[in-house]
């Protein structure tokens, strides 16, 4: 790093001099423009939709009316309701998937790997970078009724008809979405192990503790603010998922996503897609919470916190 | 323990290889000459890619891509970068809500987001246009930016700053001539990855991409046709091989830079 010398020194304004002194006052200027620009493309807009759903559609037109009626629709329809729980279950059952099959391989990369650490880190990140639109198409071409694996048994001599029951429904979305979202769990389990200083894990070893209770006792406790922080990034951003479901879901495994989505499309009701936004974000964050609340009697999550 | 060790290795291999065996699959049936998507293959073909860049509405969504995920990249990693640079002092108070803020965009459903605007951009009389997407991918790129240029700024050394305005550079000039430089590979890093991320986003774009049509929306219209399946093949492995690529060289960048940030710290 060369810092060039040689141009004079400047003599600084008054208002440069005061905020070349105050570095707190810097860092608000510095970060000013960014949250004004999210609060402008991100806050109004969600500010926007609560608004829109107590208003009411009429015809081709919004009607600016104060109401519940969207809300009463919504909590009035078992079937749409249904979809809602089915969603949040289908993104429970994926983040399950996804942090047990993606611990191991954490503390793998951060305990058992000795030199190629960046090379294993690299190989689980990439896909990350990848198009989640492609990597859900995969599993179209692989689960589908001509797909990799009805195509693979049927030359294989295991089956002679194509499985129906692959594709298009709640287990392929699950299956998917667990797949897809593989590297979100990855990383902040594999954050929160390296963490862990290894002298605990020696000291527990040295009196005694056989590894299963070493990993019980030390290891799964002080790793859990990597657990909790991957399950919340996948199960909050997963309940409304729109692509998947779309994709390889069938009628069965629609989620709520393509429900609001048919609401500003085919359906075109508006208030009632942005009520029934403004359902499943409340309903995902009361999960989230409750999640919470339940890992931090378990893992004791503000202890383990550096 | 040993073979314990051993298990965890084997189960980490197949882990990554499951990782890539979906995507795998894309690339194998597109230099597959069969028009059927099954196994056994029936040949080495080239003829699918040569079908991509006969469409003309591929080439089209081709270069509209181009264009918002460059703009997109530029400029999140504006903001993405300032924000950062604010928050890597670990005093800033606020920081933790800041954070959650910038960082608010992929956490809220992508279809919420998606929506959001579109009721912003009817009410505005806006028409949906590649400047609403790109408008809405500026935000979703921007932590994005932000977590890459973070641990960048926490690496460096407070006392270069220091230094430079010891010795009577002003504010911006520091920034300029001492902060950028350190940070250039970041930046380099964050604009491609960004790009990336832009040129795949899906959800966003189909809800504000009005006539206008972008690289996965046009995968997405093609997705009804099953003949046309081969072609969207070659297109998919064509992007995920560009994007291979940008992610490799962006990695090795900030790899690169990190470890020389931290020698210089």
């Amino acid at each position: 790093m060369t810092v060039t010398a040689g141009a004079p020194p400047r003599r600084p304004s008054r208002l440069r001099s005061r905020i070349g002194a105050d570095s707190r006052l810097r860092g608000y200027l510095l970060i000013l423009p960014v949250l004004l620009f999210v609060g402008l493309s991100l806050l109004y807009p969600l500010g926007l939709l609560l608004l829109n759903s107590f208003w009411r559609q009429e015809g081709m037109d919004v009607v600016a009316d104060f109401t519940f009626g969207n809300y009463a629709a919504f909590l009035g329809s078992p079937g749409q309701l249904l979809i809602l729980g089915k969603s949040l279950l289908v993104s429970l059952a994926a983040t399950l998937t996804v942090v047990l099959f993606s611990y191991p391989v954490a503390a793998y990369i951060a305990f058992g790997v000795q030199k190629h650490k960046a090379l294993w880190l690299l190989a689980v990140t990439i896909p990350f970078w990848t198009s989640y639109l492609l990597r859900v198409f995969a599993w179209k071409i692989i689960l589908g009724y001509n797909g990799v694996i009805n195509s693979s048994l049927i030359s294989l001599g295991i089956i002679d008809k194509p499985l129906e029951i692959l594709l298009y429904n709640p287990f392929a979305v699950v299956l998917t979405l667990a797949h897809a979202w593989a590297p979100f769990a990855l990383l902040p389990i594999f954050i929160s192990l390296s963490r862990i200083d290894r002298s605990l894990i020696e000291a527990a070893r040295d009196l005694g503790d056989s590894m299963f209770h070493v990993f019980c006792r030390v290891i799964l406790p002080l790793s859990m603010p990597g657990v909790v922080a991957a399950s919340l990034l996948i199960f909050i951003p997963t309940v409304g998922d729109y692509v998947t479901p779309q994709l390889v879901g069938g009628t069965s495994g629609l989620m709520v996503g393509n429900l609001i989505q048919s609401m500003f499309g085919r359906a075109n009701n508006w208030p009632l897609g942005a009520a029934i936004s403004v359902a499943a974000m409340i309903a995902v964050t009361a999960a989230a919470c409750l999640f919470l609340h339940v890992t931090s009697r378990y893992g004791n999550t503000k202890g383990a916190r550096r | 323990m040993k073979t314990g060790g051993k298990t965890l290795a084997a189960y980490s291999a197949l882990y990554v290889a499951a990782l890539y065996a979906p995507i795998l699959f894309i690339a194998i049936f597109a230099f597959n000459a069969g028009t059927t998507i099954a196994f056994p293959l029936k040949g080495f073909t080239l003829q699918w890619f040569s079908q991509v860049f006969a469409a003309p509405a591929l080439l089209e969504a081709l270069w509209n891509s181009v264009r918002v995920a460059l703009t997109a990249s530029i400029v999140s990693t504006v903001l993405g970068t300032l924000a950062a640079k604010a928050v890597s002092r670990p005093n800033l108070p606020g920081r933790a809500v800041f954070l959650g803020l910038i960082g608010l965009p992929l956490l809220v459903p992508g279809i919420v987001v998606g929506i959001s605007l579109l009721i912003v951009a009817t009410g505005f009389g806006l028409t949906l246009s590649l400047s609403t997407i790109a408008f809405a991918h500026i935000l979703f790129c921007t932590p994005f930016a932000m977590m890459i240029m973070l641990p960048r700024f926490e690496g460096m050394d407070p006392s270069i700053e220091e230094a430079s305005r010891d010795l009577g550079e002003g504010p911006f000039m520091t920034f300029r001539r001492v902060v950028l430089p350190i940070a250039a590979p970041g930046i380099l890093s964050s604009l491609m990855l960004t790009f990336s991320v832009s040129l795949d986003e899906f959800v966003l774009a189909f809800f504000l991409a009005g006539t206008d049509s972008t690289l996965p929306i046009f995968i997405w219209s093609q997705l009804r046709f099953p003949n046309r399946l081969p072609g969207v093949l070659a297109l998919s492995t064509l992007i995920l091989a560009f994007s291979f690529v940008l992610v490799l060289i962006a990695e090795k960048l900030r790899r690169m830079g990190a470890s020389a940030s931290s020698e210089g710290a």
